[in-house]
């Protein structure tokens, strides 16, 4: 249980409509546990995500952004997690080289009969990025206030 | 100092006018000083013999322009610098321009100068530049006559020119040249092996001097969009102005991304910033990890080729190994 | 008039500094840009900032209100904060002449007040030139670089350093600093001034004139055939406009912050694809018709509507930054130079 005023960070989680929101799923049915302050965000495919939505989920107050799709070789629509798999490794990695904690930043894939990796994943990226603190190198000042 | 003269060019653009090859000619327009040439469309003989120049300021990449002068009539000469030739390839590649409505001229090109760093060598006031062998003898309102060496004024796209071998052409004026072993990474590492937060306070500094005026953007052969996302009222990002220094890093990481893969290093974006932002090392860090991640690739190098962002293999590395390994730091 | 030596300038920004916040020009790897003044800082002695002065009175961005909602009511929140004494030192002739241009915008009816609001606050010391360059052409516009305008003037030799109060601000200011400085006569301000203007006439761009532009040029020069052929290769960036100490359009614009929404208004180019867009759509369609409005304006709209003053002051920096090379002096020269004929 999080005691009140105690730092919380704002996690927000792309899963893919197929396998990780299934995987959300199970986790709930099964009563397992992870933070109220995972934010998840449906995406028809991992793909879906543009870097523009990793930025703004920043901007907007997030202090880690992760994306969960189908395992590779998984994807429902057959490839489309490749190509997610290439997208994030240069965002993120242009990320860290523009000095933002790479903490901050994760992709993992969860499939829609893993409950307990989705939980497991979500207890321990909260964790890392709540020892960072918060995002202060790509926020927006005029959404803090 | 440049291989293949003004003249030269001139007159093959004269005889290809001349021949009935093409109906226009792009080139460089004398300016007001030795150094402010402007892309230019000639039509005209005389208009071509008194105004079109070539000599070490033509830094203009022109392959951006064939997109819209092959929508006019008849076919247009275009003369190609080598990293000109590496865009005009990549525009082929994405379908961008008929290569049909174009005569590619190929020539070969020593570097181009920058002016800012002549006029950080000669000082103020710069009358007159004359090219003389390997120097140029720069003419002041306060200063004796000096002479620069050219390779000390070189642009920095051009200290680190990755290729001096036309990849494009119908007909090439000179010889063509190699391919090189260039040290345009070397920057790129230096940052790699700083911490985090030496990165973020370097790249804090340098973008906080955007304005935001998208010259980079815009003069860009790789950034094409009919209507830009930062242009786009309805994307909820566009915006003119860096209201929040939020804007700059995400304008800067889209705008890097967006040409990830398809950026062929001309060098163009640098070239153009009005406040010297080194965009360059955006680019080069995507090109560097694209290397290192998915094998060497040169986008623009030949005409069809697949960039890396739009393949893939079964046994890509994960987004979390990339990061580390982008970060020589904590290697 | 009153002089200081040049070693007592520090001592005279520090006196500045003690009753309000100072600005200079101070020197970096790229070129100068205005700095607070703290003690050690060392003032540029650069011809031009790379952004012009009109920041500070004109910002790039700022925040005009602040909406937020609870339940069907809407608090209109007044983002203006209180406004605290500045000096601008260091200001260059034809800055200093293009605040009188912002102000025949943003002070005449219905008055600006945020614009407003800053200049009553800010007071303006201006440094003759004395090394123009190339790409100077203040002259074109009647500046005499030599004898900059503003509420002090200063003129900067060898030794020492000359100030003149020209306003009732510059009086005060002048005041202020009378320990340090003592009175002087103008020899050597004129035999500067004598220098400067010799220099100036040798100028590549000295024979530039105004002729063929002005109020009522209207019809003659919108369709003039040149605008193709100028405007053929120009990007669509705002380099030329935001380096501008005269251009002043703006765009006012809401931001969602997620709380409620800011109202905030931004520099706008004339170059841009959705300058003055409207429910209708984009009034001006080509590049052609969007590069002719910024010189147009310049050229001709503004002296129609101010007394034949031209929105442009000849500082040259839209001359050393545009990414083509094309300029103001360019259209000038070509299509002022048709007219002649």
């Amino acid at each position: 249980m999080q005691v009140k005023g105690e730092y919380k960070p704002l996690i927000v989680a792309f899963c893919c409509n197929w396998c990780s929101y299934a995987g959300a799923d199970l986790a709930g049915n099964n009563r397992l546990n992870y933070p109220d302050n995972v934010k998840i965000i449906k995406v028809p495919c991992s793909c879906r995500v543009n870097p523009m939505f990793v930025l703004r989920a920043f901007q907007r107050g997030a202090d880690g952004v992760i994306l969960c799709g189908c395992h590779p070789g998984d994807c429902h629509y057959t490839s489309g997690n490749y190509y997610t798999r290439r997208r994030m490794a240069l965002l993120f990695s242009m990320l860290n080289y523009l000095g933002i904690e790479k903490e901050r930043t994760r992709v993992e894939w969860v499939s829609a009969a893993e409950g307990a990796k989705f939980a497991a994943t979500m207890n321990e990226f909260t964790e890392a990025v709540a020892a960072l603190g918060e995002n202060k190198r790509l926020e927006d000042l005029r959404c803090k206030k | 100092m440049q291989k293949v003269t003004g003249e030269l060019l001139i007159n093959k653009a004269l005889e290809l006018l001349d021949n009935g090859t093409v109906n226009r000619v792009l080139g460089w327009k004398r300016g007001e000083f030795a150094y402010d040439m402007t892309p230019a469309v000639f039509a005209d003989a005389e208009e071509l013999k008194n105004n079109f120049v070539f000599n070490d300021f033509c830094g203009a990449n022109f392959s951006k322009y064939l997109i819209a002068e092959t929508r006019k009539e008849g076919k247009v000469l275009v003369f190609l610098k080598p990293c000109d030739s590496y865009s005009f390839n990549q525009l082929l590649t994405e379908h961008r321009f008929d290569r049909e409505k174009v005569y590619a001229v190929g020539i070969p090109c020593e570097g181009m100068v920058d002016i800012s760093k002549v006029k950080k060598a000669a000082g103020d006031g710069i009358l007159d530049i004359v090219c003389e062998n390997d120097g140029l003898v720069v003419k002041t309102l306060y200063d004796t006559d000096k002479v620069i060496d050219c390779k000390e004024v070189l642009a920095e796209r051009c200290v680190s020119c990755k290729s001096r071998k036309c990849v494009a052409y119908d007909e090439l004026l000179g010889e063509n040249g190699d391919v090189l072993d260039s040290s345009r990474f070397d920057e790129v590492e230096k940052l790699e092996k700083m911490t985090e937060d030496e990165r973020y306070a370097f790249w804090q500094n340098e973008l906080s001097r955007c304005i935001r005026c998208n010259a980079c953007r815009d003069v860009c052969p790789a950034c094409t969009c009919e209507k830009c996302v930062f242009d786009n009222p309805d994307s909820g990002v566009e915006n003119k102005a860096v209201s929040d220094s939020f804007e700059e890093k995400m304008f800067h990481i889209i705008r890097a991304f967006h040409v990830a893969g398809r950026c062929t290093d001309c060098g163009e974006c640098s070239r153009v910033c009005p406040q010297h932002i080194p965009l360059h090392l955006l680019n080069r860090k995507f090109i560097k990890d694209i290397n290192e991640f998915y094998g060497d690739y040169q986008a623009g190098a030949e005409v069809g080729s697949r960039a890396p962002l739009v393949n893939y293999t079964v046994d890509d590395l994960e987004p979390s190994e990339a990061v580390q390994k982008g970060d020589a730091d904590n290697a | 008039m009153r002089k200081c030596s040049i070693q007592a300038l520090d001592t005279v920004f520090e006196t500045i500094a003690e009753a309000a916040v100072l600005y200079l020009p101070v020197d970096g790897d790229n070129g100068a840009s205005y700095k607070k003044w703290e003690k050690g800082t060392v003032m540029s002695n650069a011809l031009n900032t790379v952004r012009s002065p009109k920041d500070f009175f004109f910002p790039q961005s700022e925040n005009l209100m602040e909406f937020r909602t609870s339940g069907k009511t809407i608090e209109v929140i007044d983002k203006r904060e209180e406004k605290e004494d500045f000096v601008v030192f260091g200001v260059r002739a034809c800055d200093v002449k293009s605040f009188d241009i912002l102000d025949r915008v943003f002070l005449n009816e219905p008055c600006d007040s945020y614009y407003a609001d800053r200049r009553e606050h800010g007071t303006i010391v201006s440094m003759a030139c004395t090394r123009p360059v190339e790409t100077c052409f203040c002259q074109t516009f009647g500046i005499d670089a030599s004898n900059p305008a503003g509420d002090l003037s200063c003129w900067k030799t060898e030794t020492d350093v000359y100030f003149q109060a020209n306003t009732e601000k510059g009086e005060k200011l002048l005041a202020a600093i009378a320990g340090v400085t003592e009175e002087s006569d103008d020899t050597a301000v004129k035999a500067q001034q004598e220098k400067t203007r010799e220099i100036m006439k040798k100028l590549p761009l000295a024979d530039l004139t105004t002729e063929g532009f002005g109020a009522g040029k209207t019809a003659e020069l919108f369709n003039a055939p040149e605008w193709k052929e100028l405007s053929q290769s120009c990007l669509g960036c705002g380099t030329c406009t935001f380096v501008c100490p005269t251009c002043q359009c703006y765009d006012i614009k809401d931001f969602k912050t997620g709380k409620g929404v800011i109202r905030f208004r931004c520099w706008d180019s004339c170059m841009y694809s959705d300058f003055t867009k409207m429910a209708h759509g984009n009034p001006r369609l080509s590049q052609l018709e969007r590069f002719r409005q910024r010189f147009m304006h310049k050229l001709v709209y503004y002296p129609e509507n101010n007394d034949g003053v031209y929105s442009c002051v000849g500082c040259g920096r839209c001359l050393a930054k545009c990414p083509i090379s094309m300029n103001i002096v360019k259209v000038m020269r070509t299509i002022g130079g048709k007219a002649d004929e």
